[in-house]
């Protein structure tokens, strides 16, 4: 008989994975508008402090290489899944979000340093704008990295493959969706923000 | 024959919903009608309107005749056979994608024409005004003349006048429909229109964008006058001097709107003590035709309720119930009413 | 490979919570996953939402039928547009067009169900609580009063302080969450649930606006749900996205709303013009005139929804070569929509046209539609739009589209489909008084608010005076309104009477063209015993009448009732995670334990959902062998 997990579908593409991509088109159309929010008020703060003043760019620079590599990972996950080796993707599937805390880590200390600097949400614009959008994608990794340990965990257990490797492909469609993010972040708030 | 007919019935239709229209509202009785305009930008503005409606009333007279004939002529009568099973036509929709397009460059052109006309105002010459957006009410200055009031803008007749748009707390809109079009006023940003009166008058005006509980009582009043007259005005308010009353009365109300912690505080009467900013200008207020921002006239009756209890007379205003007694506000109504 | 058992009988995880097994009764309804149940939840909610905004503007009406009246406070009326506005939009209309998706959808696609069952039971639930939070402020005297598109910084805590204004922030993210859901699950629905055959374009046209509309939501929802999220930070956490002190720009506010929300009124309009090309071909016995361009024009005004918000905002100062661009943009999108009216009147003409009450409806539609549009083709001509922003000239474009488009085309609709739902028909008598009520009541309440306007009538005002000669046209409008109100009375009269006593429906009662009449009215819980095989765009009516047979394929046949077939648990999770997200919303505005006990509700019932397996029952179609 058919099975449950592999349904047919008259565009042939799987209705999750179709799902999922939905939900990042619209997820573009979430991060475009916090991104521009930030863009309008760069510049824009009458008190101190400053991007120049806190932005760390060597520091983040390492952050952003810990994500990138992540994606890396998440890519190794994927495939093993698909070639059926259940220890590679467990593997994969930790270091992947391994990297993800390793990313948070950063970002918290990140957030200490800047609000012993005197930068918080009230501050002024900059303090308002930074921190919901960065602390908006920390929460996107968060909860990354918890998806990823469930479908670790759920990898314990002897299932159907062709089920568990089209769950793993959707977490890493919604991961690399969330490094990206992060590159433009990255690109237009730290590097652009105070080169330019 | 047939044909004539339906002309006629167009015809008639036509001209049933245009004087609907105009009796609706270029109506005598109808002081903000937009189509009453009494200046260049307003009547630009109003011509356009004109343009659109009448487009607008001929689309749906044809297509809404076509759409009454087909649905008569081709209800169901019995025996009907099964219609033909059409699915398109191509022609047909091409000259239907066309002939809006030819329609829609008919308003285009002038709205994109008026857009950059409107927006750049003659230059020599012009009154500016500074016009200040408060919860419910309007202070207008005039940095030329170095003078303040609120409420009823006073200018002179065919003069340009510039306003420049600002708000004190949330988003306002300034509209005086037979003078100008609305424009906003918003906060951190200034904003810019003009207007000319061409005929003296008083024109009304309101605020237009949604402000908080009393939005409804934002109104003001353009005073258009002769050029002599508002020059009189002009100097009137300029050669303001320490103010001295014979009458004991508005003598005394004089001293209670300058005692501590009353209403000083607020307002400003020049030749007094009083030099707030918080409430509107005070100093003519003996010539201004209305009360609370338009929405009263100025008698002594509504001003003893107004300083008795403001929230009473206008929801939610920003002036404080200030217990005074019966006393102290006919004194107080006697001053106020005896300013210039 | 998973055994039968194990697929169907759920695998559980330690803390998930068994498939309920209940068929009927109460927690039956709470825990169905049964696209056709919750299309009916759907309609019930909304039509009582439809009743309270209507019962809010009956009181706007009221206040101003004389100058100075003080029937209700300022204060009060503020609240009243604000809530009827928000109402009749987000909980009214938005959620009656689902309730058509949700029900019809399938159906007319030839399939089982949506492609996610619970999320969609989700979507729902999201809806209700979401349309509870925001109306709970009447219970504690926190109404908001901000108007629908709440402007800031009127919204910021120093103009409106207390919890008014975060009931109706949070409130619209709730429903927005659930919208958002229910639009990735019905663009998978539509691209990958139809029935073998049916390609894109031998959709019926329902099934394109739907599809439309559903890409308008994910697009322009993330723009309002941001503009939300800043608008919460700055309330809740004092950011300072909104604060004019820390020299924030207000009008970022406006762009964030009106780029989600004129997308907005085209999710509110397409459904309903998707019914109208549903019906005109029914009673007109023709095909839709112009399949392929109606879809082209429906894609077309859908993309351009997306560049003309600005329109709502050529008085903010945005200078004329900004509201040039937006004006011409506007204009052009009256090109499309005409080409929809064209089309229309074409499928009419050369048809045997009978008049049934979901044809009035719809040519209603059409008339009210076209008058509507027309005055927004005038809004659009930006030095003319100073003279008419935020007046009730205004008002009056937005209820001819609202009303006389979108509600219209809805009460077609809903006669049009009563059958299917219910097995029997809408009265016909008590279907004409009510078309007739509403369209007289609509125009006498909303013809009269275009001279209103026009006199410089500005909206939002709870009273105004005298001399401004606004009075006589003021009464005409409100004595509409209660006019529209009896019409709306005879609606639900009708509704009640036709359900217990209606004429028992035949199985294909108005000689219909598409899918949906081709199973029982109303149809089994798995739609179809065996899914057709498409091959005309009108298949039904093609089987009926040009002696197309029904194909076979292999594909129909894998799906067939003999093998049995399966039907999708249902759960108790999707109530249960909108109740945490619901919670946690609540406990942002009163104590963090709140706070973390919605979230946990959250978090573990997002668990169970993925581990409590794909359960649910097979079932054998009556009269077929097991
Ligand atoms: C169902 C909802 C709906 C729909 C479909 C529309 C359709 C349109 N709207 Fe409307 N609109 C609203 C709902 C809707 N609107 C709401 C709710 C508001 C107010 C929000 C608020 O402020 O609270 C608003 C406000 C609004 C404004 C801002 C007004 C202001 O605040 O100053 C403008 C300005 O351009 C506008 C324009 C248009 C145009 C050009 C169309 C076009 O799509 C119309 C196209 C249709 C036709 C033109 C008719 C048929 C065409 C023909 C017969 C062909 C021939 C025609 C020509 C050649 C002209 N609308
Ligand atoms: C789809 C949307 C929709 C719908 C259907 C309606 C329906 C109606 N609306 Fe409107 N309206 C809006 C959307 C809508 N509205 C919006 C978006 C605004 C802007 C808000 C803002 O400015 O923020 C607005 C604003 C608005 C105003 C302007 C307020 C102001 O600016 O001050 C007015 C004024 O007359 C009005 C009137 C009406 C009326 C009379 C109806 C009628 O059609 C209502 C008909 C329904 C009924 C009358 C209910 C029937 C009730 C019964 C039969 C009783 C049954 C009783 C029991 C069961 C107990 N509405
Ligand atoms: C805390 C500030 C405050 C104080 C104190 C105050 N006012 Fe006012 N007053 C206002 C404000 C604000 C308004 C504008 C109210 C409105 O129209 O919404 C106003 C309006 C008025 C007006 C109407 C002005 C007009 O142009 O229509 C008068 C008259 C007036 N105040 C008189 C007084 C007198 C007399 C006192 C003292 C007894 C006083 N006010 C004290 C703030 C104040
Ligand atoms: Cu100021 Cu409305
Ligand atoms: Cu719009």
């Amino acid at each position: 008989m058919s099975h449950v997990g592999v349904e047919r579908t008259a565009t042939g593409v799987p209705n999750r994975k179709l799902g999922i991509w939905l939900f990042l088109a619209s997820e573009c159309m979430f991060f475009g508008a916090l991104i521009a929010t930030y863009l309008v008020y760069q510049g824009q703060s009458l008190v101190g402090p400053y991007p120049e003043d806190l932005f760390n760019i060597p520091l983040t620079t390492v952050s952003t290489f810990v994500l990138l590599m992540s994606s890396l990972a998440m890519v190794l996950a994927v495939s093993a899944s698909q070639r059926q080796d259940m220890r590679g993707t467990r593997i994969w599937l930790g270091v992947t979000a391994g990297m993800g805390l390793i990313f948070l880590g950063f970002q918290a200390y990140e957030y200490a340093h800047f609000i012993q600097a005197g930068l918080t949400l009230s501050v002024n614009l900059f303090g308002s704008t930074f921190y919901v959008l960065t602390g908006i994608h920390g929460t996107h990794v968060l909860i990354g990295v918890v998806w990823l340990l469930s479908l670790l965990v759920h990898t314990l257990r002897p299932l159907d493959w062709s089920r568990r490797a089209l769950d793993i492909e959707i977490a890493g469609l919604y991961w690399h969706f969330v490094d990206v993010v992060w590159i433009v972040i990255f690109t237009v708030i730290y590097l652009l923000g105070v080169g330019g | 024959m047939v044909g004539n007919m339906k002309r006629y019935r167009h015809a008639a239709v036509a001209s049933a919903l245009l004087s609907l229209f105009g009796a609706g509202a270029a109506h005598a009785q109808a002081p903000q009608s937009v189509f009453a305009p009494a200046g260049p930008v307003a009547r630009t503005q109003g011509e356009l309107l004109s343009l659109t409606l009448y487009i607008a009333i001929g689309i749906f007279v044809v297509v809404g005749s076509i759409l009454l004939y087909t649905v008569i002529r081709f209800r169901e009568r019995p025996g009907d056979p099964i219609p033909k099973q059409i699915q398109g036509n191509t022609t047909l929709e091409v000259i239907w994608t066309v002939i809006p397009i030819v329609i829609l460059t008919v308003i285009a052109v002038p709205t994109v024409r008026d857009s950059f006309n409107l927006a750049s105002p003659p230059t020599d010459d012009v009154l500016e005004v500074r016009v200040i957006g408060h919860q419910w009410w309007w202070e207008f200055e005039y940095p030329q003349l170095g003078l303040v009031t609120a409420n009823e803008l006073k200018i002179p007749v065919g003069k340009v006048v510039h306003l420049t748009l600002e708000s004190n707390d949330v988003i306002h809109s300034f509209w005086v429909p037979r003078l100008a079009g609305k424009m906003d006023v918003v906060p951190n940003r200034v904003n810019s229109m003009w207007l000319v009166a061409e005929e003296s008058g008083i024109f009304y005006g309101q605020c237009a964008e949604y402000c908080g509980t009393s939005h409804a009582n934002m109104r003001l009043r353009v005073i258009a006058q002769p050029a002599e007259e508002f020059e009189a005005w002009v100097a009137a308010r300029r050669s303001v001097e320490a103010l001295a009353f014979a009458d004991d009365l508005a003598a005394r109300g004089k001293e209670i709107f300058e005692s501590t912690g009353s209403c000083w505080a607020c307002h400003t009467v020049d030749g007094t003590a009083a030099d707030g900013r918080v409430g509107p200008d005070l100093t003519d207020f003996g010539s201004r035709t209305t009360l609370a921002a338009g929405m009263l006239p100025n008698t002594p009756e509504n001003l003893a309720a107004w300083l008795r209890d403001p929230q009473a007379v206008k929801p939610g205003a920003l002036m404080p119930r200030l217990n005074l007694s019966d006393a102290d506000i006919e004194a107080l109504t006697a001053f106020l009413h005896s300013l210039l | 490979m998973a055994t039968h058992d194990e697929v169907y009988q759920g695998i559980r995880s330690g803390f998930a919570l068994p498939r309920p097994q209940s068929t009927t009764g109460f927690w039956s309804w709470v825990t169905t996953v049964d696209h056709k149940r919750i299309g009916i939840m759907y309609f019930v909610t909304s039509i009582f939402f439809f009743l309270v905004g209507g019962i809010e503007a009956l009181f706007i009406r009221a206040q101003l039928f004389a100058p100075n009246l003080n029937l209700i406070s300022a204060d009060r009326f503020n609240q009243l547009f604000t809530m009827h506005g928000t109402t009749m939009v987000f909980l009214a209309v938005m959620p009656l067009s689902a309730a058509f998706f949700n029900y019809l959808l399938p159906l007319m696609l030839g399939a089982r169900d949506v492609a996610f069952p619970r999320l969609n039971a989700f979507s729902y639930w999201m809806y209700l609580f979401g349309g509870i939070f925001i109306n709970l402020g009447w219970f504690v005297e926190a109404v908001p009063a901000v108007g629908w598109f709440g402007y800031a910084n009127l919204t910021s805590t120093t103009y409106t302080p207390g919890l008014a204004t975060d009931y109706w922030a949070l409130g619209l993210q709730i429903l927005g969450i659930g919208t958002l859901v229910s639009g990735f699950n019905f663009i998978v629905t539509i691209l990958n649930m139809r029935a073998p055959g049916m390609t894109l374009m031998k959709m019926p046209v329902f099934a394109w606006t739907t599809l439309v509309t559903s890409f308008l939501i994910i697009f322009s929802f993330p723009s309002v749900t941001v503009g939300l999220l800043l608008l919460t930070f700055d309330r809740l956490f004092g950011a300072n996205f909104f604060e004019v002190a820390a020299n924030a720009d207000v009008v970022l506010w406006q762009h964030l709303f009106w780029i989600f929300g004129h997308p907005e009124v085209y999710i509110l309009i397409l459904p309903a013009m998707g019914i109208v090309s549903e019906i005109l071909p029914t009673f007109a016995r023709k095909p839709l005139f112009g399949y392929s361009v109606m879809v082209f024009s429906t894609m077309l005004i859908g993309f351009m929804g997306f560049m003309v918000w600005s329109h709502h905002m050529f008085t903010v100062g945005l200078g004329p070569v900004v509201n040039s661009i937006f004006s011409l943009a506007t204009m052009a999108i009256a090109i499309p929509t005409g080409v929809k009216i064209f089309n229309w009147i074409s499928t009419l003409w050369g048809g045997s046209i009978r008049f049934r009450t979901p044809l009035l409806f719809a040519l209603g539609f059409i008339f009210m539609f076209m008058i509507g549009g027309l005055s927004g083709v005038m809004h659009s001509s930006a030095p003319s739009n100073a003279q008419q922003q935020d007046t009730y000239f205004v008002v009056a474009h937005f209820h001819y589209v609202l009303i006389g488009g979108a509600i219209f085309a809805l009460f077609a609709g809903i006669y049009y489909w009563f059958p299917k739902v219910t097995g029997r028909l809408m009265n016909e008598t008590l279907g004409k008084l009510n078309f007739i009520l509403m369209f007289i009541g609509f125009n006498v309440t909303f013809f009269p608010m275009h001279f209103l306007g026009l006199m410089g009538m500005p909206r939002r005002i709870y009273t105004y005076g005298p001399e401004l000669g606004l009075t006589f046209w003021n009464q005409v409008s409100t004595v509409g309104a209660f006019i529209l109100a009896v019409g709306v009375a005879v609606f639900l009269v009708n509704l009640a009477v036709s359900l217990r006593r209606g004429e028992i429906a035949a199985a294909d009662p108005w000689d219909a063209r598409t899918l949906e009449w081709m199973t029982s009215n109303p149809p089994p819980v798995y739609n179809f015993a065996e899914i057709p095989v498409v091959s005309a765009r009108d298949e039904f009516w093609a089987r009926k009448y040009e002696g197309v047979a029904a194909r076979e394929s292999a594909a129909a046949h894998e799906n067939s009732g003999e093998r049995g077939i399966h039907l999708p648990g249902n759960s108790y999770f999707p109530i249960l995670m909108a109740a945490g997200i619901t919670i946690f919303s609540l406990g942002l505005l009163y104590h963090a334990a709140v706070t973390f006990t919605g979230l946990a509700i959250t978090v573990l019932s997002l668990f169970g959902w993925a581990f409590e397996g794909v359960g649910g029952t097979i079932v054998y179609p009556e009269g077929e062998a097991r």
